[in-house]
């Protein structure tokens, strides 16, 4: 088994266009949970969200390019430009066959969807074009992704909802450490502020009236967000041998389902899923220091995540620090384990946790410590990305500091 | 008033929604059933409202949702909001 190596890290979402731009405002506990640009006719019951508001598709891609791209495919390239640029990686010869490929998302091309069914129903034109299934497809962004880069590994794409992102990275993680690819770029992309999606998500009464507050006694709700967080993994002796900086490792992936509603959160699942994600990453409780929790903002997904992370940390839950980020960029569903695994990483790499924004009150139900609104300082040696998506799939992450000692396991013999 | 206005009528059609959103029949519920008799969880909660919603022509806030526990307490919140539109458009006024 090799270890995990992170070469490059790419992210657009509310917070910004870059990695840079996200982390000054993730550090700064700045919400990007604003007015929406569209707030619907009749207005939606929730008026805000976090859209990749500088995001401009001009910007990145050529008319011709955006024929084929929906927005949410624009955004996983977008982010894996950024982060494939960073590594400084080329896929050519033996290696373009030996990397892959792997994206989440939860409902694909979603505005390109809308747009054949308005012309069908609302125009009555029995004409959808002809690009729009190329545009629709969930894998839309993880195809643009290979051929732009010639990577002619694994190429596939995950949809489980709210977890796609970190079931992507987590099997891109697996295949890596495994042998199976020497790189792969892996993460997730959506975008769903297309109306139709608006109003379903409206009349499920999960969204907050004005913006989440994650693990507050006052929260209302989740706010959605959108855009892309991708990685670079790379086999940690390839890495090391092109003299490659190494950003971060990915060390454990547990998975598990709730078996028991289709949308309300259970306790056993998502505690199994971080029992198995630690022992993936051969990791006591007491070693990991941050949690990037799922933290929606609903009554319901905060408490049991809460009353979960104490199950499976016991003690040491006492310690740890947790926060949710999706109090500045929203929750980007399929995106969210791919954009929050940015964060994480780079929570590591910078010795500064970012908050919990939008935090009023405490609920006692929701009793760690959550970082409430004020980035904090600390030395953390490993951390963990929870994602509990609807249905009842569960995918937790393990993040290290790439300057932590070599575990044990992956010693040669 | 309307037969809107008129409790049995009013439960009934109530009843009427319930028994079709659900798929169990309506000789199953009564004014005095509860949700979690009929086995209601909150996503059905979510579903009643909004088939409510189309059948009254009403808009059934969120803190209205969660006080919807039984049968009788849904009559109560879609007869207050029947009479709240119907003050603020009178029979006949549109």
């Amino acid at each position: 088994m090799s270890r995990v190596a992170i070469t490059g890290l790419g992210l657009v979402c509310a917070l910004g266009n870059t990695v840079s731009q996200c982390w000054k405002r993730l550090a700064a506990g700045e919400s990007r949970i604003l007015p929406l640009s569209d707030p619907g006719n009749p207005p939606y019951r929730f008026t805000r969200g976090g859209e990749a508001w500088e995001f401009r598709p001009a910007d990145f891609f050529s008319e011709r390019e955006l024929l084929m791209l929906d927005r949410f495919a624009q955004f996983a390239v977008m982010a894996a430009r950024e982060a494939v640029a960073q590594s400084g990686l080329r896929f050519e010869g033996a290696l373009a066959d030996r990397s892959a490929v792997v994206t989440g998302s939860s409902v694909g091309g979603q505005f390109s969807q809308e747009e054949g069914y308005r012309k069908l129903y609302r125009e009555n034109i029995p004409r959808v074009g002809p690009l729009t299934i190329p545009r629709v497809m969930a894998n839309a962004g993880a195809s643009r992704i290979a051929s732009e880069f010639g990577i002619r590994g694994p190429g596939y794409t995950v949809s489980t909802a709210c977890s796609s992102s970190n079931h992507a990275l987590g099997q891109a993680f697996w295949m890596v450490r495994g042998g199976q690819a020497t790189v792969a770029v892996a993460g997730g992309s959506e975008a769903v502020f297309a109306e139709g999606l608006l109003r379903a998500w409206e009349s499920m009464r999960v969204v907050s009236p004005d913006v989440c507050r994650p693990f507050s006694a006052d929260r209302k709700g989740l706010s959605l967000g959108e855009g892309a967080g991708m990685l670079v993994l790379e086999n940690w002796e390839h890495a090391a041998a092109r003299g490659a900086e190494i950003l971060g490792e990915i060390v454990g992936f547990g998975m598990s389902s709730d078996a028991y509603h289709i949308t309300q959160p259970s306790v056993d699942g998502p505690s199994n899923c971080m029992k198995w994600a630690l022992r993936d990453a051969g990791m006591a409780p007491e070693q990991v220091g941050y949690i990037n929790a799922h933290g929606t903002g609903t009554q319901i997904n905060d408490q049991t995540e809460t009353e979960a992370i104490r199950g499976v940390f016991g003690p040491s839950a006492g310690r740890l620090l947790v926060s949710s980020t999706k109090s500045m960029h929203g929750h980007t569903l399929g995106a969210a384990g791919g954009i929050e695994a940015v964060a994480t990483v780079l929570t590591l790499r910078n010795s500064l946790v970012p908050p919990t924004a939008n935090f009023t009150s405490p609920d006692p139900a929701c009793d760690l410590d959550v970082v409430a609104n004020r980035a904090r300082a600390a030395e953390i040696e490993a951390a963990m990305s929870n994602t509990f998506a609807f249905g009842g799939l569960n995918a937790s992450v393990v993040f290290a500091r790439p300057d932590r000692p070599a575990p044990r396991q992956n010693q040669p013999g | 008033m309307s037969d809107e206005c008129d409790v049995n009528e009013l439960g009934r059609r109530v009843i009427r929604v319930i028994a079709q959103t659900q798929r169990i029949p309506p000789d199953q519920i009564s004014l005095d059933s509860t949700f979690e008799e009929l086995k209601i969880d909150s996503l059905d909660g979510i579903n009643i409202v909004f088939a409510l919603e189309s059948e009254f022509g009403i808009a059934i806030p969120d803190d209205g949702v969660q006080n919807m526990r039984s049968v009788r307490e849904t009559v109560a919140g879609v007869e207050r909001l029947l009479r709240q539109k119907n003050v603020a458009a009178p029979p006949g006024a549109a």
